[in-house]
């Protein structure tokens, strides 16, 4: 009788929607516990990371990680699950490509904690010590692990077989892979669960984008109405539709909002950011200097907008020198 | 010869975490440590950032409550822009919010605490979980607990995008409005919903409220804490997850302060602790005293036992009868017992239930008018909401072209995080005796923070 | 990358003019910086800005696009493009790390080796000043 394939998950930095997504798949996932042997899986299962080590080399056929390497614990546990699977699967944003954590990239770990720990109105002590900046001076605390210079994706730290795109992918494109990995399927290296070309193909208002487009102003989704039923590039408002993996069936198109990129860019484009920028640049109206520096004041915070969810994978998140 | 016990990670909750325990020659308590190795600076790099991204950009902290980020954050917005929104609106962000309280209360009933209290006490640690629930209540409930939920997020699909990643809010609204033909569809759904609810709570007498194991720890004081609580009530101070004043009640029920979520700042302090990533959350008035419950110190909670500590009632009939029985179960409000987060959570299933039902008769609910344009220029504005785990305060100051320069956040589990490690190693130092430390005996050390339903990533962020 | 001192500068050089320019400084033996790596394109619009990040992660310290002065583009709007391009990663440039003056965009006339010599000096002289963009470090894990 053969042994069941064993899978496991587990979460860097993360926020569990990818657990949601997964968790999503309903009915299904019973099936998936039927069928497969869940090794470990914190959000679901007691599982602890001792039995995780216990396991022989290459025990389990596939490893679903999710989450952005943050901490120096995150680069243990991924090495020690790279060691213990036959195949690693990153799914979600931040394990493809950094995800919105990658923003922090633009700061120093001292940066981030500072703000947080002591900047903020409501703390108490503006002056106090930081977590994880001395020593426990009783040994009584496990000690912390701390942040890494820069966020990484999890292709930055160890080799990674497949990806499944999206700020959380869709529950129907895990449950497919999910199923395959339990069936003997394992993906093909370096496969992208998701559409190669652009959300565009499937977008219903695509017939509703003209060739050429000529923006003189950008407009901001706050103080702006739009027409529900019309691409929103033309009404001068971005959407990074057309640098963007489709696969998620356009869902914040239908909810009347611009799509903002979580799936990454399409197979031609290196760089999201970059990518964006073409797209943008190539909307923009006018010839002279002090036009162009006016129109492209209009666009906030465009480097948020851009590197929204891939900075920790662009030169230009790259961290602080040291 | 000191022993050290490691629980890592800590499981079936929102989040990283670990619990060290030490114990002393005896092989007693001597210190347990409740550990959050989790954190990625948004207060830090959402600033510069657009504020119409915040509900967007913020809901990353936590997939598991996104529509509670999304929901503060798009009032913070109505605050800052000075805009309020349309009745429609209103009323699609509130009928959205509870949808996620009624499935994301379930998914801690199935997945995450529920397996403590459902699934029999001495079943070994590969029992305890989503599938030793289903195996335990039968194949029948597990399958209507699954696709009710899944029928709730489709709701929640169905108004904002996807329950995993909501995309509708704006500031004086909403994107779009409900059409008349998906009302119909909400509003069956709605009923579903509390159908299931009514069904759900006789269910969990039978099998939690009257299991001997449970009862015994629903009154040991291992698991209570005299603390303060806090949550959201309306006019006639009954539980409101959408809107309200903040009310604060003392360890022993009188009113402490009542104050709107703008004045946090009055009230809540944040403190820093060395060895976590959790920021404390503690009462101003009181000041910060340790680990320590009681009258005298600044430790509060919130949640679902907290909220209903905090009310004068429920606002829906059959929640409000509901929570009547517990306290009369309990024979006192406040109840301190943390077990009774189940119990209450469930109340809140209820109310959450047939408050859906009310929105969605609701007139306005189908109105083409969802958004307000603001007119002012922004500058500083506060949104708070019941998230299902505790209280969300989003404080946002931009510039005149409402770009952020400073976001504070005080995330739900937070105000719990005292409260959390002293319930860890109250039970701790309860449990474990002369060195005796079993598998079970460790579970039950867990259900002292599960209770709470702990969403990490949301209290670290 | 070069082990010398010297910043390395990627010269984006329009064939039709910034070209000829370079090519006239050099007929001309104008003095020029070391370090400035010449890439003939057809046209500056060609260059977007997924190019400039890339020779910044191959280890430039500095990115010009030469092209022709607005109105005499060979293929009409081209340098327009150019220009659309860089003002769009000048603001993406300022929540960066990567200081906006490592880039620059410079009309260069057919045949101006003066100008051409000038322009470039400017920016060695801007980038030695500004130092190499990023230090290398052994920490530095890019493995992709």
């Amino acid at each position: 009788m053969a042994a069941k394939p064993k899978i496991a998950f587990y979460w860097c930095a993360g926020c569990g929607g990818c657990e949601e997504s997964i968790i999503d798949m309903a009915e299904e996932l019973l099936s998936v516990a039927e069928q497969a042997d869940i090794v470990f899986w914190p959000v679901v299962l007691d599982a602890r990371y001792g039995d995780l080590e216990a396991l022989p080399d290459k025990e389990i056929d596939a490893a679903f990680i999710n989450g952005a390497i943050r901490l120096d614990e995150h680069v243990r546990m991924v090495r020690l699950l790279r060691r213990k699977s036959k195949c690693i699967v990153a799914h979600g944003t931040c394990a493809h490509l950094g995800g919105v954590i990658g923003l922090a990239n633009w700061h120093s770990p001292r940066q981030l904690l500072e703000c947080a720990f002591r900047q903020m109105p409501s703390m108490d002590d503006p002056s106090g010590a930081l977590p994880g900046d001395d020593p426990p001076d009783d040994e009584q605390e496990p000690p912390l692990p701390k942040l890494l210079p820069a966020v990484r994706s999890l292709a930055q730290v160890v080799p990674v077989d497949a990806f499944i795109p999206g700020c959380p992918p869709p529950p129907e494109t895990m449950a497919a892979v999910i199923t395959d990995v339990i069936h003997g399927r394992l993906p093909a290296s370096g496969t992208v669960f998701a559409l190669r070309k652009a959300l565009c193909h499937q977008c219903p208002r695509v017939d509703s984008k003209p060739d050429a487009i000529e923006i003189t102003r950008f407009k901001r989704l706050y103080n702006t109405s739009w027409d529900p039923e019309v691409c929103f590039l033309p009404q001068g408002l971005i959407c990074l539709g057309p640098v963007t993996r489709g696969g998620c069936e356009a869902r914040c198109i239908r909810a009347n909002m611009p799509c903002r990129g979580c799936f990454g860019p399409t197979e031609r484009i290196d760089d999201f950011g970059a990518g964006a920028m073409a797209l943008i640049a190539s909307m923009m109206a006018g010839g002279d200097e002090t036009a162009l520096d006016r129109l492209v004041d209009s666009i906030a915070d465009p480097a948020g907008l851009m590197y929204r969810y891939s900075l920790a994978t662009s030169v230009l998140g790259k961290g602080p020198d040291r | 010869m000191n022993r050290r016990i490691c629980i890592d990670p800590v499981t079936r909750l929102e989040g990283h975490g670990r619990i060290d325990i030490r114990l002393d020659e005896e092989g007693n308590v001597d210190r347990a440590f409740f550990q959050v190795p989790d954190f990625k600076g948004f207060e830090k790099f959402c600033e510069g950032r657009a504020a119409e991204e915040m509900p967007t950009l913020t809901q990353k902290i936590c997939g598991v409550c996104p529509t509670a980020h999304h929901i503060a954050g798009v009032k913070a917005l109505d605050d800052l822009f000075g805009v309020a929104p349309p009745p429609a609106a209103r009323t699609i962000r509130e009928l959205m919010h509870l949808a996620f309280v009624f499935e994301d209360h379930l998914l801690h009933l199935f997945y995450l605490g529920g397996p403590d209290i459902l699934v029999n006490g001495s079943a070994c640690k590969a029992g305890k979980n989503v599938f030793g629930v289903f195996e335990e209540l039968g194949a029948a409930v597990g399958r209507q607990a699954i696709a009710i939920r899944k029928k709730v997020r489709q709701l929640n699909a169905l108004i904002s995008g996807s329950a995993l990643y909501p995309v509708c809010g704006l500031p004086g609204g909403v994107a779009q409005p409900v059409a008349e033909t998906a009302r119909q569809q909400i509003a069956a759904t709605a009923n579903e919903a509390l159908a299931f609810a009514r069904r759900l709570l006789p269910l969990f007498h039978e099998a939690v409220l009257k299991n001997n194991r449970f009862r015994k720890m629903a009154r040991s004081h291992a698991f209570a804490l005299r603390t303060y609580y806090m949550g959201l009530v309306d006019e006639a101070n009954r539980v409101n997850f959408y809107d309200g004043r903040l009310r604060i009640v003392t360890p022993d029920g009188d009113t402490f302060v009542d104050f709107p979520a703008a004045a946090y700042l009055d009230h809540l302090r944040e403190k820093a602790v060395r060895g976590s990533y959790m920021k404390i959350l503690y009462l101003k008035a009181l000041g910060w005293h340790g680990y320590l419950d009681g009258p005298a110190s600044g430790m509060y909670r919130v949640g679902p036992l907290a909220r209903l500590n905090a009310a004068a009632g429920m606002a829906t009939p059959l929640a409000q009868r509901e929570y009547e029985r517990l306290f009369n179960a309990v024979g006192q409000k406040p109840a301190h017992n943390t077990l009774l987060y189940h119990w209450a959570r469930l109340i809140e299933v209820l109310y959450a239930a047939e408050r859906m039902v009310v929105l969605t008769d609701r007139p306005e609910l189908s109105d083409a008018h969802v958004r307000n344009l603001p007119t002012q220029s922004p500058a500083e504005g506060v949104g708070v909401c019941e998230a299902p785990r505790g209280t969300l305060i989003h404080h946002y100051r931009t510039d005149t072209r409402a770009i952020v320069k400073q976001l504070n956040l005080l995330v739900a589990t937070q105000n719990n995080a005292a409260a959390i490690c002293l319930s860890v190693e109250k039970a701790a130092r309860a449990l474990i005796k002369n060195g005796a430390v079993t598998d079970r005996i460790l579970n039950q050390v867990e259900m002292a923070y599960r209770a709470y339903d702990p969403c990490l990533a949301c209290a670290t962020h | 990358m070069v082990g010398a001192r010297d910043p390395a500068i990627i010269a984006f050089l329009c064939h039709w003019c910034a070209y000829d320019g370079a090519d006239a400084a050099g007929r001309a033996r104008l003095e020029l910086p070391c370090g400035v790596h010449e890439v003939r394109v057809m046209c500056s619009g060609q260059i977007d800005s997924g190019m400039v990040l890339k020779a910044f992660e191959e280890g430039a310290d500095g990115v010009m696009v030469l092209g022709c002065e607005p109105g005499d583009c060979h293929y009409k709007e081209g340098n327009v493009h150019a220009m659309k391009r860089m003002a769009l990663l000048r603001a993406v440039l300022q929540s960066t790390r990567l200081d906006v003056r490592r880039i620059r965009l410079e009309w260069v006339a057919a045949g101006d080796g003066d100008r051409y010599a000038r322009v470039v000096r400017e920016m060695a002289a801007e980038i030695r000043k500004l130092g190499p963009v990023f230090k290398p470090s052994s920490q530095d894990n890019h493995g992709r």
